[in-house]
């Protein structure tokens, strides 16, 4: 970063040019790297972007302002974004975030969207929503590198660092050190190996076998929703088009959810392999694998893979010597914003566009990636995908319940003895989970993140599968030590920054909604201001345009219905408060007549009706 | 003999390809909406038209028109979804009706009729927004824009210019004008352009013209915007 002095911004971004293209749906990856190298995007890049590129200054001035990682002014030479997840904050992160901003002579507290940025540039505090370090928090980011397990004397060390100015590379080692925590492994996680096994497969015995394959397994997308692979690649296949795309969801971007990072690391060949498959399938010649920009430490691993698998011969033209059986992967980084992992919206950014939702229909699969027909599966989805075409169908069904065939990986995190990855056959109930992970007087449990459902202990018996509890694989632990409402505030947080805007009821929905979790938990709600959650609740589940507006509310309305106490002992009237104080507004108009006596204030409701 | 479905027990008859919407206005029946106009690619992003299919809440812009279907586009339970929903719209700006120069001809302020919306029921957010008055012929005053997109859409389908553009997320999300300086009157807008004409708003508005109609006597003073449908549509009555 010191060097920037010597390059200028043109000459930065010819560079990125000359070596990474022209092509207009490149420019988010342009972006990243400028941000990277000069801490913000300067205008002079924005004018070249946008002339080299054939893009408005508009376009690219608008993805800039999307994506949380990109700005459009100065950060610090050292830009430390904490991870400001609930799971975080239980690790006492806020404690440290104060710590470090009294270090570094900074005033105030970043908010999200919000950092705080030292006068003389050499560094900046603030927030990201979840880095994917739920088990070895509180985590940070310093200039896009997590670092993880901080505590008070890391973060003092980190201030010196920052101080002196020590160049990242000559940080300690152990700070970026990220483990894998595997717990429990199963028909996943139990072998990672592979040598090119499912590709050889597939060439064996055709395209056709390895779908009846996916058809016989019931595989469904673990990304959450579930639908059925094969249906989704069959589709793919046979829809109308001059190319087709693979690509691989690795957005993770759920609060609480780390497994494909594991994955990523650690059974990468497995992952590649599934694309390969897939794209023998569909007969695709390009994928992409989307990684959000939080796991940007994980580019060097995935592209030396990607590399090895090329001289392999599992990757490229002729792959394993088989005639028109040509695929390549390229990794694109995102830059911060939870609504890419929605597929469309995925597929925008990949095309270099801010990650807002598209129309459906058509749906990807006929009109994805540059309106061709394209497969968007999540990591794990990939990796059970190879193994299923290596090994059969029956493999997988051998496992699981009627509905959801195989297996689950869980991110364990919160109060818990041991946090982690855990692997579980479908039809698991959720008090073996909290066993095994040593759980002790939990109170709640947020199973597949923000977005997903509240349990209490009634529901600790229900089972984990797509036909009770699907999950995405976040599965976040309160023991009764827990304000449930502190999570309550996290989310809606979470969710009112992270809507993209396209919608009304998400943007404005989930923005009125924190105002009124606040309002309560400031001790100024009443009865009113729950119902009118509700409400709002229920026109962001009906109306919203796609699922981040539809799940949104849950976390509200899920605690409101099993958790009534959080709010309920918060409330300072029965009925109706204002949202705002009478009395307060009126002391500009004190102030300037030079009035403060009893008649110039207005008393709360009860002396007024006195 | 065409295809049919039931809106509000009445058949309409639609083509392959049609909307909900297309067919009910070809039918004549009124769907409320805002970010909707016939002559752009249907966008989705106002809500305003959700309509009911068996329980199931969709734009009635973007859904395809399918035979057999049973739509609900008047019952309680819709218009106090989009009621809601332009409560929302109205508290996430700042719209002074009785002051606005296109009160009486406004869609938004319309449609908020036509639901039976009274007052803007939440608390208000009151941005700080900006009047852009840099261009010689049109002002833009950013407190009363929706987010619909119509003059996104128009400068680009139609203009082919791409004037304006949709920036940040979330309650930040705004309305950007491309030119070097973001100004109006630095870009390439005329006030002969399509974007000019379509917002549905008084966010985009002609200058030098001002209540030559009196409010009280508009387009939607005399009639209900179901009758007589969107404000672009008598654009020369009401500037």
């Amino acid at each position: 970063m010191n060097a920037s002095a010597t390059v200028t911004v043109e000459g930065f971004v010819a560079e990125s040019l000359a070596t990474h293209g022209r092509d207009p749906r490149h420019l988010l990856q342009h972006l990243i790297r400028v941000q990277q190298r000069f801490s913000y995007v300067p205008d002079a890049a924005v004018e070249a972007l946008s002339v080299a590129l054939d893009v408005t200054r508009t376009q690219v001035r608008a993805a800039i302002a999307f994506y949380a990682f990109l700005h459009d002014r100065p950060r610090g030479a050292f830009e430390i974004r904490f991870s400001d997840n609930i799971t975080d904050r239980m690790l006492g992160s806020r404690r440290l975030i104060r710590l470090l901003i009294e270090r570094l002579g900074l005033t105030g507290l970043p908010a999200w969207g919000r950092d705080l940025v030292r006068p003389d540039g050499r560094a900046s505090v603030g927030l990201a929503s979840c880095t994917g370090m739920c088990d070895q928090g509180p985590a940070l980011l310093v200039n896009g590198q997590a670092v993880t397990n901080l505590d008070a004397q890391r973060v003092d060390r980190i201030a010196d660092l920052v101080q002196e100015g020590i160049p990242l590379e000559r940080w300690p080692g152990e700070f970026f050190r990220v483990e894998n925590n595997i717990r429990r492994r199963g028909l996943l996680l139990g072998n990672p190996a592979t040598d090119g096994a499912a590709v050889r497969r597939l060439l064996d015995a055709g395209a056709e076998a390895a779908l009846a394959e996916v058809e016989r397994s019931g595989l469904r997308g673990r990304g959450g929703a579930g639908f059925t692979t094969a249906l989704k690649w069959r589709f793919c296949r046979e829809a109308p088009g001059t190319d087709r795309y693979v690509v691989c969801n690795a957005d993770e971007g759920e609060p609480g959810t780390f497994k494909d990072r594991v994955l990523l690391t650690d059974y990468t060949d497995l992952v590649i392999e599934g694309m390969t498959v897939c794209a023998g399938v569909i007969g695709a010649r390009r994928g992409f694998l989307y990684l959000r920009g939080e796991y940007r430490y994980l580019l060097p691993h995935l592209e030396s893979v990607l590399q090895r698998r090329r001289a392999e011969g599992l990757l490229g033209t002729r792959i394993l010597g088989a005639d028109g059986f040509d695929f390549d992967i390229e990794i694109h980084l995102g830059a911060g914003a939870y609504i890419c992992g929605e597929e469309s919206a995925l597929i925008e950014s990949l095309e270099g566009k801010r990650g807002v939702t598209r129309k459906r229909p058509p749906f990807p699969v006929t009109s994805g990636f540059d309106d061709q027909p394209t497969v968007v599966n999540n990591v794990e989805t990939f990796l059970a995908a190879a193994r299923v075409v290596q090994w059969g169908g029956y493999w997988l069904r051998g496992e699981g319940t009627d509905q959801s065939a195989g297996s689950k990986i869980l991110s364990v995190s919160g109060d818990c003895a041991r946090p982690g990855i855990y692997e579980y056959p479908f039809g698991t109930p959720v008090h073996q989970v909290l066993s095994d992970c040593g759980a002790e007087n939990t109170q709640a449990v947020q199973i597949s993140g923000a977005a997903g459902a509240t349990l209490s202990p009634a529901d600790f018996d229900r089972i984990i599968a797509f036909e009770d509890l699907p999950t995405a694989g976040s599965f976040m632990i309160f023991d009764h030590s827990r304000d449930l409402l502190d999570m309550v505030r996290n989310f809606a947080a979470f969710f009112a920054h992270e809507s993209c805007g396209f919608c009304t009821p998400c943007r404005v929905g989930g923005a009125l909604l924190r105002n009124l979790v606040e309002k309560v938990a400031a001790g100024q709600g009443s009865e009113y201001d729950l119902s009118e959650m509700r409400r709002i609740g229920t026109v962001m589940r009906r109306a919203s345009y796609c699922g981040l507006g539809h799940t949104a509310p849950n976390h509200v309305v899920n605690t409101l219905d099993k958790f009534p106490l959080i709010y309920g002992r918060r409330l300072a009237r029965a009925s109706h408060t204002p949202s705002f104080d009478l009395d307060a507004a009126l002391s500009q108009a004190r102030a300037l007549t030079g009035r403060d006596d009893i008649g110039a204030h207005i008393g709360d409701g009860s002396e007024v009706s006195a | 003999m065409s295809k049919t479905f039931k809106l509000d027990g009445r058949e309409i008859p639609f083509e392959t390809g049609q909307t909900i919407m297309d067919a009910a206005l070809a039918a004549g029946v009124y769907i409320p909406h805002l970010c909707h106009n016939p002559e752009f690619a249907p966008h989705g992003s106002c809500r305003v038209c959700v309509v009911d299919i068996g329980g199931r809440q969709v734009s009635a812009c973007t859904a395809a028109a399918s035979e057999g279907l049973e739509v609900d586009n008047s019952s309680e339970a819709i218009q106090e979804t989009r009621r809601a929903i332009l409560q929302m719209l109205f508290v996430e700006g700042n719209h002074v009706c009785p002051a606005c120069e296109k009160s009486g001809a406004c869609q938004l302020q319309a449609v908020a009729y036509y639901t039976g919306m009274l007052a803007p029921h939440f608390t208000h957010f009151f941005p700080r927004r900006s009047v852009d008055a840099s261009h010689p012929d049109v002002v833009i005053d950013f407190n009363r824009c929706i987010l619909c997109e119509l003059c996104v859409r128009a400068s680009r389908d139609h203009d082919g210019k791409r004037v304006f553009a949709i920036s940040g997320r979330g309650l930040e999300s705004h309305l950007v004008i491309d030119s070097h300086s973001g100004l109006l009157g630095d870009s390439s807008f005329a006030a002969t352009d399509k974007a000019a004409h379509v917002c549905p708003t008084g966010a985009i508005l002609p200058k030098g013209r001002g209540y030559e109609t009196p409010i009280g006597e508009r387009l939607y003073d005399r009639e209900p915007i179901s009758i007589v449908g969107d404000v672009r549509a008598h654009e020369e009555e009401v500037v």
